[in-house]
């Protein structure tokens, strides 16, 4: 092989508990198109901020080109030509294409720009993509997949020999992938590299030469796509040991449906069809039950618990809360037919980070609290912290202490009684255990189950295969907004679930 | 830190120096402003002073509870000065007895107005609609509270003026004078001398001192106790998870509205009173002391955070500062300088401490 491109070797990085990267070696070629795959967290992020100049390692050599380099600001990875396209776009969107396409180099005299030169500058780049755009139009008009191009003119403009793209094709429809594909052949053809980030393996099969696997923060494979197959890069994806570390329990006697989703649809931008966040999602969850619900990030898991909890509104579907429809506008509607939502960001979503624990705990409860409808009784409050703080072990100085001190676990058990103090006939946890120590994440596991045997219909979404397998009963997939398989816990296996939610094909 | 509260689940709170400071830091910085200045200026610490200084204030304080409210939610009304001259103009001509009859001159039985009752009732009507436009403006039309409430001090200050047709209106029924001017002996504890403290003693407390305690006294229950308050807070500290709690944001956000434009009516209805008089260019320049107050008395501009008290305090820092500042002979020009400097430094200091609990 050829002197490659980029090499990166050893590369290490911690972040406080976490060693998000450890040892990892990543060769790119000239000239090539590269896969970098791995699960949501196994350190792909990480990698690209540190070649990005955004981060830097705590351990390792870079060399471009031949050369060793240090990219200590994103500036410093442009000027060797190394540009990175995020999954949200860094465009302007009330400027010109060709403002934001020579944004900060802009020709002319300085402080003058010469706009008649950066148009046809332009209008030549975009020219070389095959398209026809206005270099005066604003970008705001533009659709994701022309907007893509215009991030893709910008990395032309900077004389780039290394485009990373993260996630490119998430947003796209399949016309939009195939002319995303033709244009990056062409610049393959003119010697550019490409690294290529994406959870469709397929399109790793149809596009890339080789690809690099991390997993867990390592470096777990590499080698040609030609002399793979989708299973094998699934096998290095997730190869690892169901982690002891997670509870177990004894599969539920599971009783009566408690939630049914029929049809559940809802469309994000209404110009193309394709951008559905939803699309014909069903499914169904038995009081005592623990329904697992398993995907990559952006898949529609999260949207899917929003729209049953009236947080976002849905086009089309129906919601039944034992077996009787009802119709869920908003999350007040949702809370009085008995559903609950534990959200996917505690501090965003769930918690009142200035106020005491007694009153995030306390806040959905009010009615039960409530004395003359009017007034909060603050002996019955307290009761209520009480007796939370000791079913559910809440380690706090004092009901008065302010929540933001209290360690993830604790504020994460908080958010759960202030669900379970509505006494819910259905509750939905988002990410459970995200960012809380492994103990807690036992705990919090072990509430689960509770909740499962005293009734509650639990549909519990995790990013991580382990937990996900470990703590339901069944479990579905989902994928682009679709529900794309089901299975029982028993038959579950991280490749199975790896494979229905990486292939657009459903599984049986 | 997250380790130590797991490992000693009883471990008291540790003292936060920072945090209990600044929490009484509004309260410290009064006692001395006002020891300062009864040093360089025997005068100030009067009774008669005193009460001076605290009727000077009560119709700030009244608006300063409403935006206490408005600014716990995140929100902000710059519209209250003009809401109050409105208002105010609205309940002198009820209490002349009509638009057409506004500039008549007569007291007691000779003028033909309402009575204070229907004045007062007007004054606050004309409040409320005004807050509760504004609020359907913001949680509707989904226009930033700034924008509305700039909008608004417009419009309310064009419909004073177009209102009060050139000039104001004065002379008032003394019934309606009585709730601005007025005093009503109540038995108080003395603090002073120091042998003679906790004897009641029956004092004349200025009415509108009175209205301003009881509604501070109201708002400080519904904000600590009751459902709605915690909404209040729930909605300003963090509105997405207060909507995924079940409240309704939208309603809280356009309730604390239609709250500050009842103490702008009740506002205008005292001011109106003290002045004996009404006029288009009444309640100019409130919204920034009022502003000042509520931010001084530790209420933050980014919501969820503050107390009624807090906010009392601030009020009475403002007017003791203003008064102090006028017995010791200082331009009021330089006034409006210090209480700049004031509300920038009390920010400053809010700001300080949040950072510093955050890296703690």
């Amino acid at each position: 092989m050829t002197e490659p491109l980029l090499r990166m070797s050893g590369i290490g990085k911690r972040f406080p508990g976490v060693q998000a990267l450890d040892d990892v070696n990543f060769e790119v070629a000239p000239g090539e198109i590269h896969a970098l795959l791995g699960e949501n967290g196994a350190g792909k992020s990480t990698l690209l901020k540190i070649l990005s100049g955004a981060q830097q390692p705590d351990a390792g050599a870079i060399t471009f080109a031949g050369k060793p380099v240090t990219l200590s600001t994103p500036h410093d990875a442009q000027q060797l030509g190394i540009v990175t396209i995020y999954q949200e776009f860094t465009l302007a969107p009330n400027m010109t294409i060709a403002e934001n396409v020579f944004i900060g180099r802009e020709p002319g005299r300085w402080p003058f720009v010469d706009w008649r030169k950066m148009a046809a500058d332009t209008r030549a780049i975009t020219r070389r993509l095959g398209l026809e755009l206005r270099p005066m139009a604003l970008v705001r008009g533009l659709s994701v997949a022309e907007q893509q191009m215009v991030e893709i003119a910008r990395a032309l403009s900077m004389q780039s020999r290394l485009i990373v793209m993260d996630e490119p094709t998430s947003a796209l429809s399949s016309s939009e992938v195939e002319k995303l594909f033709r244009i990056i052949r062409d610049l393959k053809a003119h010697g550019l590299s490409i690294i290529f980030v994406t959870h469709r393996l397929e399109e790793v099969m149809q596009i890339c030469d080789r690809y690099t696997v991390l997993r867990d923060g390592r470096w777990v494979g590499a080698g040609a796509v030609a002399e793979t197959t989708v299973d094998g890069i699934i096998r290095l994806m997730v190869g690892r040991q169901v982690n002891a570390l997670f509870a177990h329990r004894e599969p539920a006697k599971a009783g009566d449906v408690a939630l049914r989703v029929e049809g559940l649809t809802r469309r994000g931008n209404a110009q193309d069809p394709h951008a559905s966040v939803l699309e014909n999602v069903s499914l169904e969850v038995r009081r005592g039950e623990i329904l697992g619900v398993a995907g990559l990030v952006g898949a529609g898991r999260t949207e899917m618990a929003r729209a049953v909890f009236g947080a976002d509104p849905f086009d089309a579907g129906r919601v039944e809360i034992d077996g009787k429809p009802v119709s869920i506008r908003s999350p007040q509607d949702a809370i009085r037919h008995g559903i609950g939502l534990v959200p996917e960001d505690r501090k965003q979503q769930a918690l009142f980070l200035s106020l005491a624990v007694r009153v995030n705990l306390s806040m959905a409860a009010h009615e039960r609290i409530g004395r003359w409808r009017v007034f909060i009784d603050e002996k019955a409050e307290r009761d209520l912290v009480e007796e939370y703080r000791k079913t559910l072990n809440i380690r706090m100085a004092s009901p008065e202490q302010i929540i933001v001190n209290l360690s993830g676990g604790n504020q994460q058990k908080v958010v759960l009684a202030r669900w379970l103090a509505l006494r819910p006939r259905v509750l939905i946890v988002d990410e459970p255990t995200r960012g809380i120590d492994v103990g807690a994440k036992v705990e919090v596991h072990n509430l689960l189950f509770e909740m499962a045997r005293a009734g509650i219909a639990v549909i519990a979404i995790s990013s991580e295969l382990p937990e996900v397998m470990a703590i339901s009963d069944r479990i579905v997939t989902m994928r682009e907004g679709r529900v794309t398989g089901e299975i029982n816990r028993d038959a579950a296996s991280e490749e199975a679930l790896m494979t229905m939610m990486t292939l657009s094909a459903k599984a049986a | 830190m997250t380790e130590a509260t797991r490992a000693q689940p009883a471990a008291p709170p540790r003292i936060d120096a920072v945090g209990l400071m600044a929490r009484f830091a509004p309260l410290i910085f009064l006692l001395a402003l006002m020891a300062g200045f009864s040093i360089a200026q025997p005068h100030f610490l009067t009774p008669l002073n005193l009460f001076n200084v605290m009727r000077q204030v009560s119709v700030y304080g009244l608006l300063a509870i409403g935006m206490t409210f408005v600014i716990l939610t995140a929100g902000i009304d710059l519209s209250v000065g003009s809401l109050v001259a409105f208002a105010g103009l609205v309940a002198a001509a009820v209490s002349k007895g009509g638009i057409a009859n506004r500039f008549t001159v007569g007291e007691g039985e000779a003028a033909l107005g309402y009575g204070w009752e229907l004045a007062a009732l007007a004054a606050i009507g004309v409040g409320v609609v005004g807050g509760f436009l504004q609020g359907f403006a913001i949680t509707r039309l989904k226009v930033p509270p700034f924008v509305v409430t700039l909008g608004g001090m417009s419009v309310f200050r064009g419909a004073a003026l177009l209102f009060a047709g050139g000039g104001p209106i004065s002379g008032f029924d003394p019934d309606f004078v009585w709730w601005g001017q007025g005093k009503l002996p109540l038995p108080l504890p003395r603090v002073w001398p120091l042998e003679n403290l906790g004897q009641l003693i029956v004092v004349d407390v200025p009415v509108p001192v009175i209205v301003f305690i009881a509604f501070a006294v109201l708002a400080h229950i519904v904000l600590r106790s009751t459902r709605y308050g915690r909404q209040v807070y729930a909605v300003g500290g963090n509105p997405e998870a207060a909507r995924l709690s079940g409240l309704n944001v939208r309603w809280v956000i356009c309730s604390v509205y239609v709250i500050i434009g009842f103490f702008a009516g009740l506002g205008a209805f005292v001011l109106s009173a003290r002045l004996d008089s009404a006029e288009a260019v009444a309640g100019t320049g409130y919204e920034l002391i009022v502003i000042a107050s509520v931010v001084i008395g530790g209420t933050s501009l980014f919501g969820g955070v503050g107390t009624i008290f807090g906010t009392v305090i601030g009020t009475i820092l403002i007017g003791v500062l203003q008064n102090g500042l006028v017995l010791m002979q200082v331009s009021p020009y330089i006034q409006q300088i210090v209480i700049g400097v004031i509300i920038v430094l009390a920010v400053a200091f809010d700001t300080f401490v949040k950072s510093r609990k955050r890296t703690a």
